[in-house]
């Protein structure tokens, strides 16, 4: 029969769980950026208030389970006792008050640490003033490699991404395939990278070093090859490394982004000086190859009351996943408005924004497309 | 092969020689030991004369009680392919440092992980339960079958099934390469034009037939086939909770059906519900798959808590603390079970108060669950507690689980997750749970109510090495990956490049030996336990001085359960009974009316095996055939009107008077 460990075993072996576990770098639970940290918190935090009950069931379980067992007949014995208002109270309302408690906590972080939230603070002693100028990073997942664009520097990489210390870094994230997911663990949570769809992040890293980043949901055969390096580093070596891509790069164009979207794995670190325009957005809407249509457009179509029967016609320019088959015309088809083709909105109402606004395509919201 | 292809391609589809994957060396000898194992096993029964025997006794038999034993034989022989690709992940994962690309490639490798998740799910922990309900939930309310017999025979066969169809892809073609959820676009014709998929969706479209019906089946049995006086809170627990379970069968079932069906269409006929293309949406498929997908996870550990009550309730020799606090419990984690399947995927992007809704909804549910852990505890207070083994694995039970809860819980606090999600914390929280939780409770039900079953109790030595060889290797297998999911580390990784990460999965893959040594000393203890079935034989039929209703028939208990039904005026309705003096009848027997045996279960499901094999290699002609022949079948099955027929007098007294002798002969 099992038998409560003795309490100096149960220390001893405490101590040497935790040699161990400081033996080995447990990236989780000693982040580099102030919003993993947080997250970190909460795991230990959560562990505490949860350990308050279990403690004392497995006590009390191996407890029990050693004082009545058969051959103690000291311990008393009673075969009818099976009710009992008070423990039945405490029972349920002891973990009711962890659970309360738990879920305050979770409403609150929750909201604080919304990945789509902006930063307030740098860590915990700094929060954002007026001053801080966040850098913005387009991430989209490849067949299986990443890149990252730099909107403010209007370069890009591959499978390496470097971020100042101590500045807040807006991540927009999408992928061109299939699901992926970002992780970063020393930065910040992962957050799911998915076709057609843009997610958010936003993180900052408070301390200069190499990190592991790698895509933490499971997208076919190159998956396991999915890493990159995420340099924090301070800015003086942020501008050198931006020279550095600048200098090394060559250009990325759409053409050059349909060869790098090929199926890859263990693609080398690639730097590309200058990027086309637009180049993220059409990834986002899945309108990079010529001749297709961007899902921006294809959702105003529908907003102004559809293409009628002439949508057919734009089947094929919005078929993209079977892009390797090849086989697309060039020329617009009559159902499409939108706003490439110039041709006038179906409805009453006017292509909204269709020239006052510099951002065309307009870039997909990924609540809105859960809304549709 | 054949000059003509197209005509090749009309009779056998985009199957081809290519589809045998005899240029792998692992399959092939894979292959030759089945081969050989199942010739012998053939050889065998056909050397001694088994066919008839088997197909009139058990193939077409409508007994719950065959047919549950034979849901738990399915479980046994499943577990063992899951859990050889278990060992093979583990050395994979041990060996695949420094540039090593291990011995496994992606494409092997994610098919294994894959299978695993979707045998040990499908094939492994629900047959194992619904073995349980059918052998167990009609004796312990006094019935004498369940409602829909002849139904059960057939859900028990589609379950055959859609476990055949699996394991076929492991030598023709292959297996999905999806993750066991099979995420589109992944798992979409764009991005997996092979057969894996489709496997997978005929697979468990098969089985998924048979765990509806006979989810159905055991809702109408326990609610109208409840001996007298038997209301609903004078249920057994196991009862009550095999009840809830399968309402959650019913309820969610036919959600994954249904989105299965629709991956199909997208598959199959070029639609759009979750590509990425023309409006499809991914996402959509990853909210109904989880719909069905998390009240899976109580349809699983319900029935093992109801084990628990049972184990926990006879072995102290106590009435279990708080039977109504149990039940609630029981109803309130069946009703909660339905709105949490968000926290499957907090980090897709949903708004704070979306993912914080579902985080305190799942963490409520532990509140419930730990009110079941305290009654089983005050079960155990003023007990006087015998350890036998299923005593062994509850205790087992109720010290792992807890730490499996805690890390449920520290899962649903979105931020949390946002680290811990899709990493090994995770695999080692869910596997905490169902080994800790279901699989615990499995194998103390197994040893607690084989002695019901087989007339004679399981060897204790054999039991005790299986356990604490489980209890053991379960520790050194999944506490490295919870430490390793705290490193960073993520699932579904085939090669490492951290050197520093291989220690951890040599202790890992060290645990996953223990298990196989846990495994192994199960099966001795079945195979010695047969060879001592003399020594170790229980004639009270009351192997352990129970409560419940099962234990007041003989062990193996006769075909018509009970010879008069039993009247229930408490609950531990035995234990009331042999309070009160209970005195067997021993005369007054009338004939009993029973189900007839039918062969239209196995035939339906052989034919459904193959609509499935023409559907996933496009043998459209086959196709055609067979679904024509499944609907002849059935209709015809309906024109069967010898359904029925009755145990005369004589037989159920002689059965009787065969019984009392052996009782007397104990005393």
């Amino acid at each position: 029969m099992p038998k409560p460990f003795s309490l100096a075993g149960r220390s001893m072996i405490s101590v040497l769980l935790l040699s161990v576990l400081t033996g080995c770098n447990m990236v989780v639970m000693s982040p580099s950026g102030d919003i993993a940290a947080q997250q970190r918190d909460l795991i230990v935090i959560s562990t505490v208030l949860m350990l308050l009950i279990i403690v004392p069931v497995i006590f009390l379980t191996l407890f029990f389970a050693w004082r009545y067992r058969q051959s103690n007949t000291a311990a008393k014995y009673d075969p009818e006792w099976h009710h009992s208002t008070g423990l039945e109270v405490i029972i349920w309302s002891a973990p009711l008050a962890i659970i309360i408690a738990l879920g305050a906590i979770t409403w609150v972080s929750t909201h604080k640490l919304d990945p789509y939230r902006p930063l307030d603070r740098i860590d915990a002693a700094r929060p954002v003033s007026e001053e801080t100028k966040p850098i913005t990073v387009e991430v989209v997942a490849l067949d299986w490699k990443w890149l990252f664009f730099y909107p403010d520097y209007g370069i890009a990489t591959v499978n390496e991404m470097a971020a100042p210390v101590d500045v807040p870094v807006n991540f927009k994230i999408t992928a061109s395939s299939v699901m992926n997911s970002f992780y970063v663990p020393a930065l910040a949570g992962m957050i799911y990278a998915m076709p057609g769809m843009e997610t958010k992040l936003h993180a900052v890293i408070n301390k200069a070093g190499e990190y592991e980043g790698l895509s933490s949901n499971y997208s076919g055969d190159g998956f396991s090859h999915m890493r990159f390096k995420f340099h924090g580093v301070d800015q003086a070596g942020f501008d050198q490394w931006v020279a550095q891509v600048k200098q090394n790069g060559t250009i990325l164009n759409r053409d050059a982004y349909l060869k790098l979207e090929k199926p890859s794995v263990r693609e080398p670190v690639r730097y590309f000086a200058s990027v086309e325009d637009g180049l993220y957005d059409a990834v986002l809407n899945m309108c990079v190859r010529s001749g297709q249509m961007c899902m921006s457009e294809m959702m105003h179509i529908d907003m102004m009351g559809g293409a009628g029967v002439e949508s057919h016609e734009n089947r094929a320019k919005l078929e993209h996943d079977n892009r390797h088959a090849g086989g697309v015309t060039e020329t617009a088809a009559p159902g499409a408005t939108f706003p490439e083709t110039g041709n006038p909105a179906r409805s009453e109402e006017p292509a909204a924004g269709v020239k006052e606004e510099p951002q065309t395509p307009q870039p997909m919201n990924h609540d809105i497309h859960k809304t549709n | 092969m054949f000059g003509d292809t197209s005509l090749t391609q009309f009779i056998f589809g985009r199957l081809t020689w290519e589809a045998i994957p005899y240029h792998e060396p692992i399959l092939v000898v894979t292959f030759a030991v089945v081969a050989v194992v199942g010739l012998a096993i053939l050889a065998l029964i056909t050397k001694y004369k088994l066919w008839g025997y088997l197909w009139h006794e058990w193939f077409t038999s409508v007994d719950h009680k065959k047919i549950g034993i034979m849901y738990i034989i399915l479980a046994i022989i499943m577990l063992l392919r899951g859990f050889a690709d278990a060992l093979m992940m583990r050395l994979q994962q041990a060996i695949a440092f420094n540039g090593s690309e291990g011995y496994l490639n992606p494409h092997h490798y994610d098919q294994i992980f894959t299978a695993h998740g979707v045998i040990m799910i499908f094939f492994v922990a629900m047959p194992f339960v619904t073995g349980f309900m059918n052998y167990v939930v009609p004796l312990q309310i006094g019935a004498r079958d369940v409602s829909f017999p002849f139904l059960n025979n057939f859900s028990f066969w589609m379950t055959v099934g859609g476990a055949v169809i699996i394991m076929m892809s492991l030598f023709v073609g292959e297996f999905a390469r999806t993750g066991w959820l099979a995420y589109p676009p992944l798992s979409g014709a764009d991005y997996s034009p092979g057969v894996g998929v489709d496997y997978y969706i005929w697979g468990l479209q098969v089985a998924g037939v048979g765990t509806t019906l006979s989810g159905i089946n055991l809702i109408a049995t326990i609610v109208k086939m409840r001996a007298p006086g038997m209301t609903f809170m004078k249920m057994p627990v196991f009862t009550w909770t095999s009840l809830c379970t399968n309402i959650l069968i019913v309820a969610t079932f036919p959600i994954l059906t249904a989105t299965l069906a629709l991956l199909s269409l997208d598959r199959y006929v070029g639609m759009n519900f979750f590509t990425n293309d023309l409006g499809g949406n991914p996402m959509m498929y990853i909210n109904l798959i989880w719909i069905w997908g998390h009240p899976e996870v109580y349809i699983l550990i319900l029935p093992a808590f109801g084990i628990f009550s049972e184990v926990v309730a006879t072995f102290c020799g106590k009435r279990l603390f708080g039977y109504t606090s149990m039940v609630y419990a029981t109803c309130v984690i069946m009703i909660l079970s339905y709105i949490v399947w968000l926290h499957h995927f907090f980090t897709m992007g949903s708004g704070a108060s979306v993912n914080a809704f579902f985080g305190i909804t799942t963490m409520i549910i532990s509140i419930p669950t730990g009110a079941k852990m305290f009654n089983w505890l005050f079960t155990m207070y003023r007990g006087r507690i015998r350890y036998e083994l299923p005593m062994l694995w509850t205790i087992g039970f109720m010290v792992t689980f807890v730490i499996g809860g805690m890390t449920g819980v520290m899962l649903a606090i979105p931020p949390a997750d946002f680290v811990l999600h899709n990493s090994l914390f995770l695999i080692a929280h869910f596997h905490n749970v169902i080994i800790g939780g279901v699989l615990f409770g499995l194998m103390a039900g197994l040893v607690y109510w084989w002695p019901k079953a087989f007339g004679y109790k399981l060897d204790p030595f054999w039991g005790k090495m299986s356990f604490w060889f489980w209890q053991i290797g379960f520790f050194f297998a999944f506490m490295p990956l919870y430490v390793l999911g705290l490193m960073g580390v993520t699932r579904r990784v085939s090669q490492f490049e951290d050197p520093s990460l291989q220690t951890w999965f040599i202790i890992a893959a060290f645990g996953a030996v223990l298990i196989a040594i846990g495994i192994a000393s199960f099966i001795m203890q079945l195979i010695v336990s047969f060879l001592r079935r003399e020594e170790l034989r229980e004639t009270s039929g009351d192997a352990w001085d129970g409560r419940t209703l099962e234990w007041s028939t003989s062990s193996p208990p006769p075909d018509y359960n009970f010879a008069f039904t039993p009247i229930v005026h408490d609950h531990d309705g035995w234990y009331d009974m042999k309070n009160r003096g209970y005195e067997r009848p021993l005369e007054g027997f009338k004939p009993i009316h029973m189900p007839k045996n039918t062969g239209t279960g196995i035939i339906l499901a052989g034919i459904s095996v193959v609509l499935a094999f023409a559907l996933i290699w496009y043998i459209w002609w086959l196709a055609a055939v067979s679904f024509i022949a499944l609907l002849t079948v059935a209709i015809g099955h309906t024109f069967n009107y010898q359904r029925d027929f009755f145990i005369p007098a004589e037989t159920v007294a002689a059965t009787e008077d065969a019984r009392s002798k052996l009782l007397a002969e104990r005393t």
